[in-house]
């Protein structure tokens, strides 16, 4: 008899859904249906009793090909490379849960080395402005339930976090918002005509890079400076920044989702730190909340954990041994590649083969390389070593943070099929750093 | 069979009495025992002082919002004092941040202090697996949470139609859903009407759509705390916190509780805990006329038996205030225009953090020093006045031993007075200057460990040396027959324990982390039979409100550590 687990949490974008309904063959090795999900969480369910999958970790051997080998002697390898080098690198955890990413900490505290996440080439401008000027915030319930005002800004959910409009923001029927879709008026600030602007009420297309001008312009009409505004600022007409101002200050709850698009683009830390600044000036007439929407299902985990664990999110310094250290410049993981600072590098629940700089990963590439994984990806390819571990959300469960870091616990589903974990496997390895520091002192 | 012995100390034991005799504490297996045998490994304590380990029944240590305050703070990290680079770890871990710390500094530095259980003040319940991960990365210290009920659509929903056994059963099932301890209620009403950006600034102001007062509110939940007969009493943060004037809110608030008793098996006696009563007892119609009602509200409370309250000193540093009080914190941004985080959390509760730096040269701030030294003295029953600074609020916990300095030498308090830019303003405002008042090493027993657990309904467990607790104790290196003249050597003797014991294994020795066993998530289980409608009430809230499965709310038992649950059966 298949068996049907129901409210099954997805491994897949920030909205970290957990309404997913998944059918799995008797013998617990294979994913048969999956339900209520969008196609990208579907395949990465079916991918999980994918035959093509790897089981045990392959070491690169002298003529390039790659040879399995077992778990324990994958241990071995990395503590002996780990506790050799002066600056190791463990970077990823968009796809790791927060018991993994908390193993990761001690690893690489025992180990003294360098500690980061996606952020760094991600959000990163996010955290930065937060640093200086603070995050008013809500979780995504606050927003089913009382927005009437939503602005997208620089932000595609259509495409990025296919069902975040149904769930959260557009269309849900809420406790205050019982008419859904029909009493909210959406705002689409981008310089494209996306498919997300394509629902919207209004589209205002802000000159590509220009958004910390337009930000200013509305920081303006806030300040009871509206008539002195241009005839046009980044593009955008002023009698539509009037009116965009004005339903904006007439709402009764708003808020606004941003992405890539300000974090990456001309301005980056200031466009949300220009953001925050209007939000406080909203804050002063009625209620208004920003969210970033962090991409990966757990992305907003490694910043939760670590803070508690060091006090910082991200770019984590730890080889002073005795206390942390994060300087967002000098201890992001590409800036560190691009100064061929690192003389280890661990690649986990990422792809720093397909999304760091050609120059950078030639450094890393220079020196020993292991990725920690579930798949074959570009990280994995150019690997010394490929760790296979088990998908969270499949073949392990854990607590992930969606985007508005309300914490969701996932279920396991598939049978590991001696698969390790995140958790397991990097406990294993900071035992055994553990042993070697022990040893050597 | 461990066995430990503590010779020849000045023995401190509020719950067995014992004021300053010389006594031999012996634990055996990690629970206090009459007497031990031969074999049992000796600690001499001659000379020092010898209480139960510490219980803090108010501090923020573990959770969202405290962690959101480590993200968006790195420049609390600079505030390493000695444990800035150079000095080696203690610890297995690293120890990081100053008002906010991390986990692993929060237990390390607790442990220093000879305080060995805390009760983290308030927790989303929508987070609660958070606050669980974070317990288990805090070591040594026995934990509990309590859940915030203020705020809650469900508690609104039932007390306004007065079905208060309807919402026992809804409390029950959330205090397991979370693993949480207790009732916690900030700003009732406040941070619902918050989410539309307004305030509930007295007990009768109407929360926004659900028609019912903060007033109603806090009485509903007393007597739904009392029907449930659960260990602790509601743990109040009323409305109006920190504005000039607010104390008759603040005895509005207080007078709730008139006409109810306690009813409960741990020998808690107070049907309402109303802490940081520093917040709560300003004086004045403006921030120019701004003082203190120390006075007006201990007076009330001294003489009302069913009340306990903390303290919530100001210590005068730069710290990371955050609350659940979400429209306070946006005010407070108002005042200080610094950096503001906020998180409404969806039919349950908010929050806000700033940043604060109390200058002890700017008048307000030396008068609200003064008032939460000022209830500590004007206070006539230690077993229902708690030292606490509302960490980090008030300042971080790490200044409990200067603010048990302040309260034990009139000394200190006039140098630190005597040191204020406004000091004229300040002793204008205030009585701490005329007070001569100094507490001794008993009444900190009961401030710090005797009264809390009391309050808490765990005085079988904690804060005492009768036999049948836990084997915490605190030895501190301070000769109670011969107290020292200089105050800076009782704040030195309470930083760091000559030794500090958790279920009899040393853990701190001569001020130095040396074991760090795994601490007990402490929570209330409530027995009693499932309430139909209440079940269903909370499915359909569910399906239609919250964006969080009813089957992944529930923390699961794999996520939480070392429970250990009190008991309650409620027919």
């Amino acid at each position: 008899m298949p068996k049907v687990y129901e409210n099954v949490g997805c491994p897949y974008c920030g909205c970290s859904c957990d309404d997913v309904r998944v059918t799995v063959s008797d013998d617990g090795k294979k994913v048969l249906e999956v339900e209520n999900v969008c196609a990208i969480g579907t395949e990465i369910f079916k991918h999980g009793s994918s035959e093509h999958r790897i089981r045990l970790p392959r070491l690169r051997q002298p003529d390039g090909s790659t040879k399995d080998i077992s778990y324990e002697e994958a241990i071995e390898w990395t503590a002996q490379r780990l506790y050799k080098a002066k600056k190791p690198l463990m970077y990823g955890f968009g796809s790791t849960n927060c018991e993994g990413q908390a193993a990761a900490a001690r690893v690489m505290e025992s180990a003294g080395g360098c500690l980061d996440n996606c952020a760094t080439i991600c959000h990163g401008p996010s955290f930065l402005a937060i640093f200086d000027n603070g995050y008013p915030t809500c979780t995504l319930g606050e927003v089913k339930n009382r927005a009437d005002v939503i602005v997208y800004w620089g932000s595609n959910p259509a495409h990025a976090h296919p069902r975040h409009m149904s769930r959260y923001s557009i269309f849900p029927r809420g406790f205050f918002t019982g008419k859904g879709q029909k009493k909210r008026t959406v705002i689409v600030i981008d310089p494209r005509y996306t498919d997300t602007a394509n629902v919207a009420d209004i589209h205002v297309r802000v000159k590509q890079g220009h958004d910390y001008e337009l930000f200013d312009a509305f920081r303006m009409v806030m300040h009871g400076h509206g008539d002195d505004l241009p005839d046009v600022v980044a593009d955008v007409p002023k009698e539509q920044i009037l009116q965009v101002a004005e339903i904006m200050s007439k709402a009764r709850f708003g808020t606004v989702f941003y992405g890539m698009g300000l974090t990456h683009s001309d301005g980056r830390n200031h466009n949300i730190d220009i953001a925050i600044s209007l939000m406080r000036d909203m804050n002063k007439v009625t209620k208004w909340t920003i969210m970033a929407m962090r991409g990966h299902y757990n992305i907003a985990g490694p910043g939760v954990v670590w803070s508690w664990t060091f006090g910082f999110p991200y770019c984590l310094d730890l080889t002073k041994k005795n206390y942390a250290h994060m300087n967002p410049g000098e201890t992001s993981s590409v800036d560190m590649a691009m100064r061929d600072e690192v003389d280890m590098f661990i690649n986990i629940g990422t792809d720093a083969g397909a999304h760091f700089p050609i120059p950078a990963v030639q450094h890393l590439k220079k020196h020993p390389w292991v990725t920690i994984d579930p798949s074959v990806c570009m990280a994995s390819e150019i690997a010394d070593l490929h760790i296979p571990v088990c998908i969270c959300g499949v073949d392990t469960g854990g607590i992930v943070y969606r985007m508005d870091n309300v914490p969701i616990q996932f279920r396991q589903v598939l049978d590991p099929q001696g698969l390790l974990t995140d958790e397991e496997l990097l406990n294993k390895i900071a035992d055994r750093v553990d042993e070697l520091n022990a040893k050597g002192a | 069979m461990s066995e430990l012995i503590i010779k020849n100390g000045y023995v401190f034991d509020p719950i067995s009495g014992v004021k300053g005799d010389k006594a031999d504490i012996a634990i055996k297996d990690g629970k206090i025992v009459e007497k031990v045998s031969s074999k049992a490994k000796s600690i001499d304590a001659s000379g020092k002082t010898v209480m139960a380990g510490g219980v803090d029944i108010h501090t923020h240590v573990v959770g969202p919002k405290v962690n959101l305050g480590r993200e968006m703070r790195p420049e609390d990290k600079l505030f390493r004092g000695e444990y800035r680079g150079g000095i080696v770890k203690q610890g297995y871990r690293m120890e990081m941040g100053f008002s906010i710390p991390t986990t692993w500094k929060t237990g390390y530095a607790y442990s220093r202090m000879g305080y060995t259980y805390v009760n983290e003040a308030a927790m989303p319940p929508l987070m609660a697996p958070h606050v669980h991960e974070e317990i288990r990365d805090t070591p040594i210290l026995d934990i509990s949470a309590m859940p915030v009920f203020g705020n809650n659509w469900f508690c609104f929903e039932y007390l306004k139609n007065k079905e208060i056994e309807n919402n026992a059963a809804y409390i029950a099932w959330l205090l397991k859903a979370t693993y949480g301890v207790g009732l916690k209620i900030v700003n009732p009403g406040g941070t619902e009407a918050w989410a539309w950006g307004e305030n509930c600034n007295t007990i009768h102001d109407p929360v926004p759509y659900f028609d019912i007062t903060p007033a109603e509110i806090i009485t509903g939940l007393i007597e739904t705390n009392e029907y449930l007969g659960l260990p602790h009493s509601i743990h109040l943060h009323g409305n109006n916190l920190g504005n000039p004037g607010n104390y008759t809110d603040t005895l509005d608030t207080l007078k709730l509780a008139e006409g109810y008793k306690a009813k409960n098996k741990f020998g808690r006696t107070q049907v309402l805990h109303n802490t940081h009563l520093q917040f709560h007892s300003y004086k004045g119609d403006s921030w120019a006329t701004f003082g203190s009602a120390a006075k007006e509200v201990m007076d009330y409370v001294n003489k009302t038996e069913n009340i306990t309250i903390d303290l919530g000193c100001v210590t005068l540093d730069e710290t990371t205030t955050m609350t659940a009080d979400g429209p306070f914190e946006h005010h407070l941004m108002e005042l200080n225009h610094r950096k503001w985080a906020n998180c409404d959390v969806e039919l349950e509760t908010g929050s806000g953090i700033v940043p604060f730096v109390y200058d002890k040269d700017v008048a307000v701030i030396g008068i609200q020093w003064a008032v939460g030294l000022e209830i500590g003295l004007y206070a006539k029953d230690m077993m229902r006045t708690f030292l606490t600074t509302d960490h980090p609020n008030g300042g971080p916990f790490s200044r409990y031993p200067r603010v048990i300095k302040w309260l034990m030498s009139k000394k200190a308090r006039d140098a630190t007075l005597d040191s204020m830019k406004r000091k004229d303003k300040v002793i204008a405002a205030t009585d701490l200057a005329s007070m001569d008042r100094e507490l001794n090493l008993y009444d900190i027993a009961m401030m710090t460990r005797a009264g809390p657990a009391k309050a808490l309904g765990m005085s079988n467990m904690f804060g005492s040396l009768a036999p049948g607790a836990d084997g915490n104790v605190s030895i501190y290196d301070l000769d109670a027959k011969k107290l020292p003249t200089d105050p800076e050597l009782i704040e030195k003797a309470f930083s760091n324990t000559a030794y500090t014991i958790k279920e009899g294994v040393v853990i701190v020795q001569n001020g130095e982390i040396v074991a760090e066993p795994k601490g007990y998530t402490i929570w209330t289980k409530v027995n009693m039979p499932e309430n139909a409608q209440v079940m269903r009430d909370i499915k359909e809230k569910f399906t239609k409100s919250y964006t969080v499965n009813y089957e992944n709310y529930a923390v699961f038992d794999d996520h939480v550590y070392n429970p250990r649950p009190l008991e309650v059966d409620v027919a």
